[in-house]
C-alpha cells in the first residue's frame, strides 16, 4: 500500500498548447490539504508509519523500562487458551508474559485512540454539515498562528479548513487498524515492539483529539483560546428542580447543541434546565454557559436516582451501560443518539417528532434511538416539558426512617466492602444507619465512585449506593460550585511569554490534571493538588472530569479554584482547556514552545520535537483516578513526547509502569550539542509512567519529575526548592537523591545552602557541566538497545 | 467463599496462589531463612488500628528486632520519623518493586539482592498488582504479606482474618522475634 501522502495528486500546468486550446496556470489538487504551499521545510517523518519512530521509542524505552504487573496470569484471547503465562511459561502461541502485558496495553491504547478518532470523525462530519467544508479552522483568531501543533508535528500538514481534517482522520484510522492488527495472535512477539506501538497509538490518539476539538471549536463558536472564558454552574445543587430538567451524558456534543438550539429557537432557554454529566456537559457549557454540569461520570447513578432528570439523553463514551434501566426505574424517558450506543432501543430516527414525543410522554416507550441530533434535541425538550409536571409531583425522597429500615437488614457479611473498588467501610455505615446514625453512611459519599458494585454483592438486595446518597441529601443540596468553561487552545502570545521561563526552568513546571478522579477521595485530592501547585506558581492545566473535580471545592472565603486563580497559561494559572479531546491542547502547548519560543520546525519532525520537549519542557501529567482505555491512550501520547505521567494507586492496574533507574548512572547521559560530548545529566525526568500511593507522594513526584537537563541554575534551584519543601512537608525529610540533581553549586537553593552542601560533601558529588541536551545522536547510532 | 479467597472478591489471580499463614511461627521461619529481607511499609500502616496500637508500630518492632531494612512508601516515612526511625529508604512502591525484581540490585542497604520482601500497609489493589509483578518477574525473591487480607499473588499471606486474630499473630511474631523462635514453613 502506498503511504497516504502519495495518494494525493497535485497537477500544475504553467502553460500548454492542446487541441482544446491554450491552458495557462492550471492547478488541480485531489486529496491534498489546502495549505499545500506551506513553506516550512518538511521533516523526516510526515504521516509516520508504525515503525517510523521506532528508534525514538527505543531510546525512551531503554531509559524507562517496563515493570510489568500482570492483572491476570492467563491469556484468554484465543481458543488455544486459556494459557497459563505465570513466570517464564509461554502460551500456546509462544507469547511470554511481558509481551502479553504489552499487548493488552496496546489493545487498551487502541480502544482509546479509536474512541477519540471515531468521535472526531463524527464531529468533523457534523461540523462540515453545520458550517460547510470551507469553514476555516479557527481555534483562536489572530491570537493563534500555530493552529494545529499536533497535526503539524505528526502529519506534516497545516490544516486550514474543516475538509482538511478528513484527510488527517484517514491517516489516523489507517494507523489504528494496523495497530489493532498487531495484537492478533501470532503477530508481534517482542514486548518492546509492542510498547513502541503503544506509543504510536498514543500519538495517533493526540491527533484524533486535536481534530475533534478543532472541528467543534471552529464550527460551534466555543471560547477561542480565551483565558477569561465564562464561569458555568457546577453541581447537583445548582439545578432548579422546579423546571423541566434534561440530563445529557457522554462525550459527543451534537445532541446537547441541538437541545440548546431548540430551546433558543422556541424562546424556552430560561424555562428548561439543561444539565450534563461527563465531557458532553463540559462541551455544552462551551456552547452555552447556561448549561449546567452535574459532575464527573461517578455522579451518574446518584443524579439519576435523585429522580431530578425528567428526560435522559445519552450520546457516547463513559455512559453506564445500565443507564436505560436506571432511567426506567425513575420513569424518565430515555433517548439514545449514537450508533455506538443503541442499547437495544427501536430506531425512530425517520419517524415524525410528534409521534416520538407522544410515545415517550405517554410511557408507551421507555426509550428510543434517534440518530439525528436535531430531532433528538427537539424530542428531548418537548418530552421534558410534557412529563415534568407529573414527575415533580411523584418524586420520591428516601427519608431517614426508610434508610434505617433498609440498613437494618444488613447482616454484616462484608461482601459489599469486598466488592467496593476502594474498600470502603460500608458495613460499619450500615450498622450505624440501622441504629439511626446516618453520619458514617454519609461520610462514605465523598469517597464513593458510584459504581454500585456493593449493590451487586449484597445478598439482601439492599440498595446500598442509594442509601449512601440518601444519607447525604443535605450535602448534595449544597453542591453549588463554578467551573471555568473550556478555553481550548493556548495563545501564541502566552507561549511567547512563558516559553523562556519554562525552558530555562524559572517557571517550575506545567502540571496537567487529566482524566477522571475515580478513586476514593480522588476528586478532593485532585483539587487540593491543583491548588497547591497553582500557589507554587506552576502552570496548572486541566480538562474533562478532572476539571470538574477541581471546581467542586471552595476555600475559606467560599471561592472555587476557578475563582481563586486566573485561567491564563501563566505561572499560577489554572487552565481548563475543555473536554477530554481538549487534552490535545496541553500536549500542543508543549509542542508550541518548541515552535514559537525555540523556532524549531514542527512539520513532520516528531523525534526532534519530542527530544526537545523531553529535555527542556518541565511538564508532567497527573491522571489520578483514571480508569478508561482512553486514559491509557492519552497517557501514551504524552509518553511519546517524553512527558512523564503520574497515576494514582489504581493506575497499577494499567499493567505496567515505565520506570527509570536513578541508581544506574549510565542511563542518564545526554549528548551535549555544544561540545559534542556525552555528559551525565541526572535522572531528569526519572520516570515516564509511575503510580503514586498517596496524594502526598504524588506531589513530591510531580515536583521531581518537572526537572529537566536544560534547566538553568536559577531554574534548577527553584525546582529543587519545591521538591525539597514538598518532600519535607509530606515525607518528613530532605530527599536522599539531591546529589543527582545538583549540577553546580549555583543549583543549590540559597535558603538550603548549608544543609545541601553538607549532603553533597557526604556523597561523592562532583560539579558537572550543564549540557545543551539531546538524546538524538545524529553522528552515531541511537543509544537504544535490544532487551 | 473461603477465608483464603482474595479479599477483593473479583481479584482472582491465576493458578499460582499464596500459601496461607496459619501460625506466627511460619512468618518467623521465613524471615530467619532470608539473607537479605526487606520490609516495605505502605501508608495505610500509619492509620490502621489494631487493638489500640497502629500497624506501623508492630512493623517497626519487627524491623528493629530483626534488623530488617525498611522501604517506606506513600507518605509512611513521616510517621516513621515521628517514631524516631530515620533509616528508611523512601521510594514509590512500584519503584521498589522494579528494583527488587532486578537480581543485581543490592537492596536498600547495599548488602545484596533482596531474597525476601515483607509487605504491609499498601492499598489492597496496589499490593495485589505489585505482588503480581514480583511473582512473575522476581524469581530470586519470596514475598510475604502481613496485612489481614488474603493476597493471592504473594508466596505467603494471612487469610482474611479478624482484627483480633491479626493482633494475636502480630504480637506473637514480634514477641518471638525478640526470642528468635523458628518453625518449619
Amino acid at each position: 500500500m502506498l503511504p497516504l501522502t502519495e495518494k494525493k495528486i497535485s497537477l500544475t500546468i504553467k502553460e500548454m498548447e492542446s487541441g482544446l486550446g491554450r491552458i495557462k496556470d492550471l492547478s488541480i489538487s485531489i486529496g491534498k490539504l489546502s495549505a499545500a504551499d506551506w513553506a516550512e521545510p518538511e521533516g523526516p517523518t510526515p504521516y509516520p508509519s508504525l515503525t517510523a519512530l521506532r528508534s525514538w521509542d527505543r531510546t525512551l524505552l531503554s531509559r524507562y523500562q517496563p515493570f510489568y504487573m500482570p492483572f491476570c496470569d492467563l491469556c484468554c484471547l484465543c481458543t488455544y487458551g486459556k494459557c497459563d503465562l505465570t513466570g517464564t511459561k509461554k502460551g500456546a502461541c509462544g507469547i511470554t508474559m511481558p509481551a502479553q502485558q504489552s499487548r493488552i496495553v496496546l489493545l487498551s491504547a487502541c480502544i482509546g485512540a479509536a474512541t477519540h478518532t471515531s468521535h472526531a470523525r463524527e464531529l468533523v462530519t457534523y461540523a462540515i454539515k453545520k458550517a460547510g467544508r470551507d469553514c476555516p479552522i479557527n481555534p483562536g483568531g489572530n491570537a493563534i498562528g500555530v493552529e494545529a501543533p499536533v497535526i503539524r508535528l505528526v502529519c506534516g500538514e497545516k490544516p486550514e479548513i474543516l475538509a482538511d481534517l478528513e484527510t488527517v482522520l484517514d491517516y489516523c484510522e489507517s494507523q489504528i487498524t494496523a495497530l489493532l492488527a498487531v495484537t492478533h495472535t501470532g503477530q508481534e512477539g517482542n514486548p518492546l515492539d509492542f510498547e513502541s506501538k503503544v506509543l504510536h497509538a498514543g500519538m495517533i490518539d493526540q491527533v484524533g483529539m486535536e481534530v475533534a476539538d478543532l472541528a467543534q471549536i471552529s464550527a460551534l463558536g466555543y471560547p477561542k483560546a480565551d483565558p477569561d472564558a465564562p464561569l458555568a454552574a457546577l453541581g447537583m445543587g445548582t439545578v432548579d428542580t422546579t423546571k423541566p430538567v434534561i440530563l445529557v451524558i457522554g462525550h459527543n456534543v451534537p445532541p446537547s447543541v441541538a437541545i440548546i438550539d431548540y430551546l433558543h429557537k422556541e424562546h424556552l432557554s430560561d424555562q428548561v434546565e439543561v444539565t450534563g454529566i461527563c465531557c458532553t456537559s463540559i462541551d455544552a457549557t462551551r456552547y452555552s454557559p447556561r448549561a449546567k454540569i452535574i459532575g464527573p461520570m461517578s455522579w451518574q447513578l446518584r443524579y439519576i436516582r435523585s429522580g431530578i432528570p425528567d428526560v435522559i439523553v445519552v450520546d457516547e463514551q463513559c455512559i453506564r451501560t445500565d443507564a436505560l434501566a436506571e432511567a426506567r426505574a425513575i420513569h424518565a424517558p430515555f433517548i439514545a443518539t449514537s450508533e455506538k450506543n443503541c442499547l437495544g432501543l427501536s430506531d425512530r430516527t425517520c419517524d415524525p417528532a410528534d409521534a416520538i414525543v407522544a410515545d415517550l410522554s405517554s410511557g408507551r416507550l421507555a426509550g428510543v434511538l434517534i440518530l439525528d441530533p436535531e430531532k433528538a434535541g427537539e424530542v428531548a425538550v418537548r418530552v421534558a416539558r410534557t412529563v415534568a409536571p407529573a414527575r415533580k409531583n411523584a418524586r420520591i425522597q428516601t427519608d431517614p426512617a426508610t434508610i434505617r429500615e433498609q440498613a437494618s437488614a444488613c447482616t454484616q457479611c462484608r461482601l459489599c466492602q469486598r466488592a467496593c473498588p476502594n474498600d470502603l467501610k460500608i458495613p460499619q455505615g450500615m450498622k450505624a444507619a440501622g441504629a439511626g446514625d446516618m453520619s458514617l453512611l454519609a461520610g462514605l459519599y465523598e469517597a464513593c465512585v458510584g459504581c454500585a458494585r456493593c449493590e451487586q454483592a449484597c445478598t439482601k438486595e439492599i440498595p446500598v449506593h442509594s442509601l449512601i446518597v440518601a444519607a447525604s441529601a443535605e450535602r448534595i443540596k449544597n453542591e453549588k460550585f463554578t467551573i471555568r468553561t473550556g478555553r481550548g487552545a493556548i495563545q501564541d502570545i502566552e507561549i511567547r511569554n512563558v516559553g523562556g521561563p519554562i525552558v530555562l526552568g524559572e517557571i517550575p513546571g506545567v502540571v496537567g490534571f487529566v482524566g477522571c478522579a475515580n478513586f476514593a477521595n480522588g476528586g478532593k485530592e485532585v483539587a487540593e493538588m491543583s491548588v497547591e501547585f497553582a500557589k507554587r506558581r506552576y502552570i496548572v492545566c486541566t480538562s474533562g472530569c478532572a476539571a470538574m473535580s477541581i471546581g467542586m471545592y471552595r476555600d475559606e472565603e467560599g471561592k472555587t479554584p476557578y475563582e481563586q486563580f486566573p485561567g491564563d497559561f501563566a505561572a499560577g494559572g489554572i487552565v481548563n482547556v475543555g473536554s477530554c479531546v481538549s487534552n490535545a491542547h496541553i500536549a500542543g502547548a508543549t509542542i508550541k514552545i518548541a515552535s514559537i519560543f525555540a523556532r524549531r520546525n514542527l512539520r513532520g519532525n516528531y523525534a526532534e520535537i519530542a527530544d526537545y520537549v523531553h529535555n527542556r519542557v518541565g511538564a508532567v501529567g497527573v491522571s489520578w483516578g483514571a480508569m478508561s482505555q482512553k486514559a491509557a491512550a492519552i497517557a501514551a501520547g504524552f509518553w511519546r513526547l517524553g512527558i512523564p505521567v503520574v497515576v494514582g494507586p489504581h493506575g497499577t492496574k494499567y499493567r505496567r509502569m515505565l520506570l527509570g533507574r536513578a541508581d544506574h548512572d549510565a542511563d542518564w547521559y545526554v549528548h551535549d550539542q555544544r561540545t559534542g560530548e556525552d555528559v551525565y545529566a541526572g535522572p531528569a525526568p526519572e520516570h515516564l509512567f509511575v503510580a503514586a500511593e498517596t496524594k502526598e507522594e504524588a506531589m513530591v513526584l510531580v515536583a521531581k519529575l518537572c526537572m529537566r537537563p536544560n534547566d538553568t541554575t536559577r531554574g534548577r534551584a527553584m525546582k529543587l526548592t519545591h521538591y525539597i519543601d514538598l518532600s519535607q512537608r509530606n515525607l518528613g525529610t530532605i530527599p536522599d537523591d539531591i546529589p543527582h540533581y545538583v549540577r553546580t553549586t549555583a543549583d543549590i537553593p540559597v535558603t538550603l545552602k548549608g544543609e545541601i552542601t553538607r549532603i553533597l560533601a557526604q556523597s561523592d558529588w562532583k560539579e558537572r557541566p550543564i549540557p545543551d541536551p539531546t538524546l538524538l545522536t545524529r553522528d552515531k547510532p541511537s543509544p537504544s538497545k535490544e532487551r | 467463599m473461603t477465608a483464603a479467597d482474595p479479599w477483593q472478591t473479583a481479584e482472582i489471580a491465576g493458578p499460582k496462589k499464596a500459601s496461607v499463614i496459619t501460625k506466627p511461627a511460619m512468618v518467623l521461619a521465613v524471615i530467619s531463612r532470608a539473607q537479605h529481607p526487606v520490609l516495605l511499609i505502605g501508608h495505610n500502616a500509619v492509620t490502621i488500628d489494631i487493638g489500640g496500637r497502629k500497624l506501623i508500630d508492630y512493623l517497626l518492632d519487627l524491623a528493629r528486632v530483626k534488623a530488617i531494612p525498611v522501604i517506606a512508601t506513600g507518605h509512611a516515612n513521616r510517621a516513621l520519623k515521628a517514631r524516631g526511625y530515620t533509616g528508611a529508604s523512601i521510594m514509590p512502591a512500584v519503584e521498589a518493586g522494579h528494583r527488587i525484581a532486578d537480581p543485581t540490585w543490592n537492596g536498600p542497604d547495599g548488602k545484596g539482592p533482596c531474597d525476601l520482601i515483607i509487605i504491609a500497609g499498601l492499598p489492597y489493589p496496589m499490593a495485589w498488582t505489585l505482588l503480581s509483578g514480583l511473582k512473575h518477574f522476581a524469581h530470586h525473591t519470596k514475598t510475604i504479606v502481613l496485612d489481614n487480607t488474603f493476597q493471592p499473588n504473594a508466596n505467603w499471606s494471612f487469610a482474611n482474618i479478624s482484627v483480633k486474630e491479626w493482633q494475636d499473630n502480630l504480637e506473637a511474631i514480634t514477641a518471638d522475634s525478640k526470642s528468635g523462635g523458628e518453625t518449619d514453613v
